[in-house]
């Protein structure tokens, strides 16, 4: 038993001795971080990369591979150090012969409980959104959950209409929730029958995400077809998913464990990762 | 170890921490992660996994330096072996399944905030040897799952008919919305302690019948 | 409840009104509105009723047991919790669902809190409010009242079997009365900004929970119950007022999207609630002035509820919140004791 430790009158240890100790254990730490880092690394990507396909998949059948891109009034730019003010994050999803099968992007509202986000499909021929999928919601189940049961309610999202005005400024009808049978343009959705509010928020999400995407998209989407879908770099892809694995949960975490969450531009540069890792576990 | 205590056994020290002092049914501690994460079984037993690996991890760092640790940065250095093993589990989670880390979501981090870790260094890993450390921590740990997973099969199985997803009653089950809410982990915490009190109060004194509408 | 003050010479033997007679009287009073709702829906009321007071008088039991009481079934409350529950619930309302809500209401609501007069809430509303989480489709699935074979046939969902989903009932309920829209008058209101008149209320002819439709009823019966004292008439008179007052204030800020003050009254759970369940004596408060300050919370809340809230009826949660908040009410509204001198501010009473 450690009697330093239970004896109060002891004096008080130096400063060095502290300092030592700390940096000592700080190191053990840091290369225990490290290595687990370096040691998942690959493991994570996978995961990260698969999951962001399965989504992509699920809305746009019949492609084989994903890429990221950022839409901003600067252009449609390869996704990289995250997602600049006032840009839209765009999924293209290309073929086995490296065609663009389809786009796919994010829209969020408000629903019944909390924010409701769903991954949409948009096709540039048939300018209409051809599927959804919910990525993430924590609506009623057996009620607001029926946005991804109901044929019906998904039937909405065969061919919504999301034409651009004459001007490419904005969309020509914006796209609109109505009450349970009484859909009679390209644009509505039909809701369901006691989950109004969901489904709105399923259809303000996906009218405020077009509206601000499509606009920016649709002059450049040369741009993405023309791009090279072959073979995309390792780290593109490595980036976090629906932007939710890598940094979702960490806001609300200890000051520690953000500080320990490395950000996204380290990666680009092996040699700066050790360095930031037990820089962040000593200070 | 306090003098005059009796020293325990190798076997008491591993079942202080999974019946006499469980940490959800006795202590009440770490109830942040408790509530919020036992939705389902699986979730339950991931996040009771992880805090376990962590105990582990940091009681038996803490144990192996409790000579060599000053006394005055001694939670400093606690937090920090804790927060590192919270990093390290952390990344294996998403490594092993993204799918249990998102449904784990900020309480994986959290666990770093975890009472009943920093309690456990300081009351008892820096005052024992590494192998007490660690069966006291294995236990605690042990105890704090068995208390997860006890509140998230129960609000599996009614929440959704299922235990680690397999449907239990058929298709036909109607789910106990409440027990996937909030309230539904108040619920079914409030009535496992209800139990635990209830069986030990029984143990301790026999009721008799009591005139009128006295507490008992 | 406040006593008026009676002079009189010695022998002061008078019989009280004890705990079992008043609540035997309240259970007096509910059995009319209980009969007008079996007439109305038929059968799987009366099997709903009586299921949920068999399982209310059978949890309290076993409760009384588990906590070595002596039975407390004798003193009413239990039927009286079974009724009130069974009648804010809908008709079509399967039975194991129903024994789910009478148990809960027994255990989370009284027992747990040490029996009768000790509960916070009034168990038959906690035990409403665990289905309505629970069970929210099934808790707002209506049938139509008077549906003509009600008699000779129950409801399809009403025997589900235990754990299980109740089958869709929209098919019968359609078949059973022609142009039934399965939605209530506060949803209608809500959602299609239709408005039922008050002709419909009063005639029983509207969705609704098994006890709620028959206004006048309810009124009469819980006239009954403050005219013998059973009953502070201060409660329902101050929700029903509170109410009827935001209601004709909302209206008169914009007279087409919101309903008259008799709209507000008559539908849903208002009355019911205001004139059986707010009135409990263990969950409301004493004082004469915390008695209006209690039913006029109640009366804003659910009016602001059914506005602005995602629910359609928002009764259930304002009277709730009211029983949560009787202790403080009574505190903060202690008459002065006479000659006391209020010394430190905040601390007085």
């Amino acid at each position: 038993m450690n009697a330093a430790s239970v004896n109060p009158s002891q004096p008080t240890t130096p400063s060095a001795a502290m300092i030592r100790t700390l940096g000592l254990v700080a190191t053990v730490c840091g290369i225990l971080i490290v290595s687990t880092y370096e040691g998942t690394l690959e493991a994570v990507a996978t995961n990260k990369k698969l999951a962001l396909e399965r989504a992509v998949f699920k809305v746009i059948p019949g492609a084989s591979s994903v890429k990221e891109f950022v839409v901003s009034s600067g252009g449609v730019q390869p996704a990289g150090n995250g997602v600049p003010e006032g840009a839209v994050k765009l999924y293209a999803a290309y073929d086995q012969a490296g065609a663009l099968k389809g786009l796919a992007a994010e829209g969020a509202a408000k629903g019944y409980a909390d924010t409701v986000r769903v991954l949409y499909a948009y096709d540039p021929e048939k300018q209409a959104i051809t599927g959804i999928g919910v990525v993430s919601m924590r609506e009623t189940p057996g009620i607001g959950d029926k946005i991804h049961t109901d044929a019906a309610f998904l039937k909405n999202f065969e061919a919504l209409d999301v034409k651009l005005s004459a001007d490419l400024k904005s969309l020509a009808n914006a796209v609109k929730v109505v009450k349970h049978g009484s859909k009679q343009n390209p644009w509505e959705i039909d809701a369901i029958a006691g989950a109004t509010v969901t489904c709105k928020a399923v259809g303000k999400g996906i009218n405020e995400s077009a509206r601000k995407l499509l606009p920016l998209l649709v002059p450049n989407l040369d741009k993405l077809k023309a791009s090279e879908p072959a073979s995309p770099t390792p780290h593109a892809e490595a980036s976090p998913p629906l932007s939710k694995g890598g940094q979702g949960g960490f806001d609300s975490g200890s000051a520690s464990s953000q500080r320990l969450n490395p950000p996204q531009p380290p990666f680009e540069k092996g040699g700066s990762r050790a360095s930031f890792h037990a820089k962040g576990a000593s200070s | 170890m306090i003098p005059g205590q009796k020293q325990l056994s190798s076997l008491e020290e591993l079942l202080e921490g999974i019946w006499k002092q469980n940490p959800v049914f006795v202590m009440v501690l770490g109830m942040c992660p408790v509530l919020a994460v036992s939705v389902s079984a699986v979730n339950a037993l991931s996040m009771g996994l992880a805090t376990l690996f962590v105990l582990l991890g940091s009681t038996l760092l803490v144990s192996l330096l409790r000579n060599v640790v000053p006394r005055e940065v001694r939670i400093a250095t606690y937090i920090l072996i804790i927060a590192t093993f919270v990093t390290v589990v952390d990344y294996l989670i998403q490594a092993i399944s993204l799918a249990v880390y998102d449904a784990l979501g900020a309480f994986i981090q959290l666990i770093v905030v975890n009472c009943m870790i920093l309690g456990r260094a300081e009351a008892h890993a820096s005052k024992n040897p590494p192998g007490r450390a660690l069966l006291n921590a294995l236990g605690m740990g042990v105890g704090f799952a068995i208390g997860l997973f006890a509140i998230g099969a129960v609000r599996e199985i009614l929440g959704a008919g299922k235990l680690f997803g397999f449907a239990l009653f058929g298709p036909d089950f109607q789910p106990w919305v409440i027990m996937v809410l909030p309230p539904g982990g108040f619920f079914v915490l409030g009535a496992w302690l209800l139990l635990f009190n209830w069986l030990n109060s029984r143990k301790a004194t026999p009721v008799k019948p009591v005139e009128g509408h006295a507490h008992v | 409840m406040t006593a008026r003050i009676e002079l009189r010479t010695s022998p002061h033997v008078v019989k009280g009104s004890s705990v079992e007679r008043i609540m035997f009287h309240v259970v007096l009073a509910l059995l009319p509105i209980a009969a007008f709702s079996v007439w109305q829906y038929g059968l799987s009321a009366l099997a709903l009723i009586v299921t949920i007071t068999l399982t209310c008088l059978a949890s309290e039991r076993l409760f009384n047991r588990l906590s070595g009481q002596y039975s407390t079934l004798s003193d009413w409350s239990a039927t009286i919790t079974g009724l009130l529950l069974a009648l804010t619930l809908p008709p079509s309302f399967p039975l194991w669902m129903g024994a789910v809500a009478g148990f809960m209401a027994i255990a989370l609501g009284k027992a747990l809190f040490g029996g009768i007069g000790y509960n916070v809430m009034n168990p038959a509303l906690v035990g409403r409010a665990f289905v309505q989480a629970a069970f929210p489709v099934a808790i707002t699935t209506w049938v139509p009242a008077f549906a003509p074979n009600r008699f000779s046939e129950f409801v399809p969902t009403t025997f589900t079997a235990p754990l299980m989903t109740p089958p869709d009932v929209s098919a019968w309920a359609k078949s059973a009365l022609d142009g039934f829209t399965g939605a209530t008058p506060l949803a209608r209101w809500k959602f299609d900004n239709v408005l039922a008149t008050p002709h419909d209320f009063l005639s029983g002819a509207v969705t609704a929970s098994a006890g709620e439709t028959s206004a006048i009823l309810i009124l009469l019966c819980g006239a009954y119950l403050a005219i013998r004292k059973f009953m502070d008439w201060r409660i329902p008179v101050a929700i029903l007022g509170s109410a009827a007052l935001t209601a004709l204030l909302f209206q008169m800020i914009d007279p087409a999207r919101y309903p008259d003050p008799l709209f507000v009254l008559l539908s849903g759970g208002m009355m019911l609630g205001a004139v059986f369940m707010a009135s409990d004596m263990a969950t409301s408060p004493v004082t004469p002035k915390g008695v209006w300050i209690y039913g006029t919370l109640i009366g804003v809340v659910t009016v602001m509820i059914r506005y602005f809230g995602g629910l359609t009826e928002g009764v259930m949660y304002a009277i709730l919140l009211g029983n949560a908040l009787a202790p403080l009410i009574d505190q903060v509204t202690q008459p002065k004791v006479f000659g006391e001198v209020k010394t430190i501010k905040g601390k007085g009473a």
